[in-house]
């Protein structure tokens, strides 16, 4: 009798162990779901806002995204000049990106016999591990003498003389500018959309292209008509990931901008981007209408990236879940 | 006539398309090679040991940079993994059939690119601001919020590839679902949660935008967190910016040891991951983590 007395107790003392179990690790585990899900892209946005609505009052919302001077002394910020530079810069870089990338997917996809694709591929993802100061770094002591002293005086020899596109290459060479800094950004980014599109390119069925072989297509006019239209948002998903990549882009961008508030008139030219003229000012701000600004930037900054990269994410959901087998 | 066209558009697009690959990997050559004989040539053991002499007086080593960069790290690394793999059972496990969490599973993915200065932008409000001065606490803090999105989102990810079938097993002999997660789950995904640890890792290990205005800097030994603490990165950041040439070398060396130990944490955690790159060395990392040959085999 005793003995089954205290088993039932064991039992029951297991089974209620197990439930409070049950019950806690659910609830620790759902907080950190939560914590990084929502309540972490929720606090920033708030601590931003919070700490940027001096400046939001001051200066309101249009005047800042048009006003073009950056004056700590008279204590007037505006954004122009930083939007301008971070839009300028990132579209440069994926400009020259995009094709590249393609190449690579097709490259890894289509034509590497089977022993050479992981190594192709891994050599682009570790384009990807080296971290962003490593590039800046890398663009300063070594493309910079090389853009201002070879590349950028022939371009200007041979193209600085033509009607509209002339005043794109007008000024010193200095290396320090919008050309450098696109270049080795897109550097950066190249490894980020070559993997979406490989990903997405892997997607297709191959009875597809097996169909369109069938009919006499030669292997580019299958990429051409089959792989890339089937594929359109996974590779506009890749592009505006690495878009939202490049706009956050701090560094590398840092060592290459020049850091001067101004609104870039040819490639030859030194600019300022957002990401740029926080990591330089923000130790240095000593007003706090000063810090406010640099916060009100930030905001601007994570409100962007956050939408682009939202949209990127939608446009690789669609393609995977159109086919899902 | 056409076909010759065709043919020849052909050829021309395909060797294009082979010519962007070697242009990738031709950036990665050139960066690695001026890494290394930059780095190489100006590596000496005075780096690791020695304190940083006065501005302008040659000589003199990263120390406190060294251990700087160590503690942050490591500190990070500590709150940012429970916290993260917490996370990435959840969504895998509880939250697979939840709407609410499916979409909260993608903004974590949104969060992994998030611009990383802004992370050091939010803790300075959080932990700097109130305590009145740069300390390393909050370079830690940053770059733990930085790493939890890439581990729970690998996390997730590894989970989701244990069949549905152990789980049920499991089930069926009455257990728990804490116990399932933590004895077959778990165990089975072993391995590819390392990768997402040591993913998670590499990525802090080489950020600087977060500690700019977080951990800021310090010339000499700190082992206090309420103080400002150097790292590595930002050492560089400040070194590659100063007039001095000898700066510019230790930058280069020190550049060259961030870079490998980044890369190397990197390779390995992929060659972990899919084990047909050098399947030599997986099999030496797997040996560690016996119990996840069974799932890594099935990838």
């Amino acid at each position: 009798m005793e003995i089954v007395s205290s088993t039932q107790e064991k039992l029951s003392t297991v089974k209620t162990k197990g439930v409070f179990f049950e019950v806690l690790v659910k609830f620790a585990l759902g907080f950190w779901a939560l914590f990084i899900g929502l309540l972490f892209p929720l606090l920033i946005a708030l601590i931003l806002f919070y700490e940027s609505r001096l400046a939001i009052e001051k200066f309101g919302f249009i005047h800042f995204l048009t006003n073009a001077n950056w004056d700590p002394v008279n204590e007037d910020f505006g954004a122009l000049t930083m939007i301008v530079g971070t839009i300028i810069s990132t579209f440069l870089a994926v400009s020259i990106a995009t094709p590249i990338s393609i190449g690579i997917a097709i490259f890894i996809t289509e034509l590497a016999p089977k022993w050479l694709k992981p190594i192709v591929s891994g050599a682009i993802e570790l384009l990807a591990a080296i971290p962003s100061i490593i590039y800046g770094m890398w663009g300063f002591f070594v493309i910079t003498p090389i853009m201002a002293n070879k590349v950028e005086p022939w371009l200007q020899a041979t193209f600085g003389n033509l009607p509209l596109v002339g005043a794109l290459f007008s000024g010193v060479p200095t290396g320090v500018d919008v050309l450098t800094t696109s270049l080795v950004l897109s550097i950066m980014i190249i490894p980020f959309m070559a993997s979406v599109v490989r990903d997405s390119f892997n997607m297709v069925p191959s009875i597809m292209k097996e169909s369109a072989y069938g009919l006499g297509a030669t292997q580019w006019e299958v990429i051409r008509q089959v792989v890339i239209p089937y594929t359109a948002s996974g590779i506009a998903g890749g592009l505006i990931l690495s878009t939202g990549r490049a706009l956050g882009e701090t560094m590398a961008v840092t060592f290459l901008a020049g850091n001067n508030p101004q609104i870039p008139k040819s490639l030859f030219d030194s600019f300022t981007t957002i990401t740029v003229a926080l990591a330089n000012q923000f130790t240095e701000a000593d007003t706090d209408i000063y810090l406010s600004s640099l916060y009100y930037l930030s905001m601007l900054l994570f409100l962007v990236s956050f939408v682009m990269l939202s949209i990127a994410k939608f446009m690789v959901l669609r393609l995977e879940k159109r086919w899902k087998v | 006539m056409k076909k010759t066209y065709r043919k020849f558009l052909n050829f021309f697009m395909l060797f294009l398309s082979s010519l962007m690959a070697f242009y990738g990997i031709f950036w990665l050559f050139w960066i690695l090679g001026s890494l290394f004989i930059n780095g190489i040539k100006y590596l000496k053991p005075e780096l690791v040991y020695l304190d940083p002499t006065p501005p302008g007086v040659e000589g003199g080593g990263l120390r406190p940079a060294f251990v700087g960069h160590f503690i942050i790290t490591s500190l990070a690394t500590l709150i940012g993994i429970p916290a993260g793999i917490m996370a990435g059972i959840f969504f895998s496990e509880y939250g697979r059939n939840s709407t609410f969490f499916k979409v909260l599973r993608q903004i974590t993915d949104i969060m992994v690119s998030t611009p990383s200065i802004i992370m050091g932008a939010v803790v300075y409000a959080l932990l700097v601001k109130p305590i009145g001065h740069f300390n390393g606490l909050s370079g830690a803090v940053a770059l733990a919020l930085l790493m939890m999105p890439v581990i729970a989102v690998t996390t997730d990810e590894m989970l989701r590839l244990v069949p549905q079938q152990m789980r049920e097993a499991a089930y069926a002999l009455g257990a728990y679902k804490w116990q399932v997660i933590k004895d077959v789950v778990f165990r089975a995904a072993k391995v590819g949660i390392l990768t997402g640890v040591l993913l998670g890792v590499a990525r802090i290990t080489g950020e600087t935008a977060p500690l700019l205005f977080t951990a800021l800097n310090n010339n000499s030994l700190n082992l206090d967190l309420m103080k400002p603490m150097a790292s590595l990165t930002v050492t560089i950041f400040n070194y590659v910016m100063g007039p001095y040439d000898y700066w510019h070398k230790q930058a280069w060396a020190s550049a060259f040891i961030l870079t490998m130990g980044v890369l190397l944490l990197s390779v390995i955690a992929k060659t972990v991951l899919n084990g047909n790159i050098l399947k030599p060395l997986s099999h030496i990392a797997r040996s560690f983590t016996k119990k996840g040959k069974e799932v890594s085999n099935s990838w």
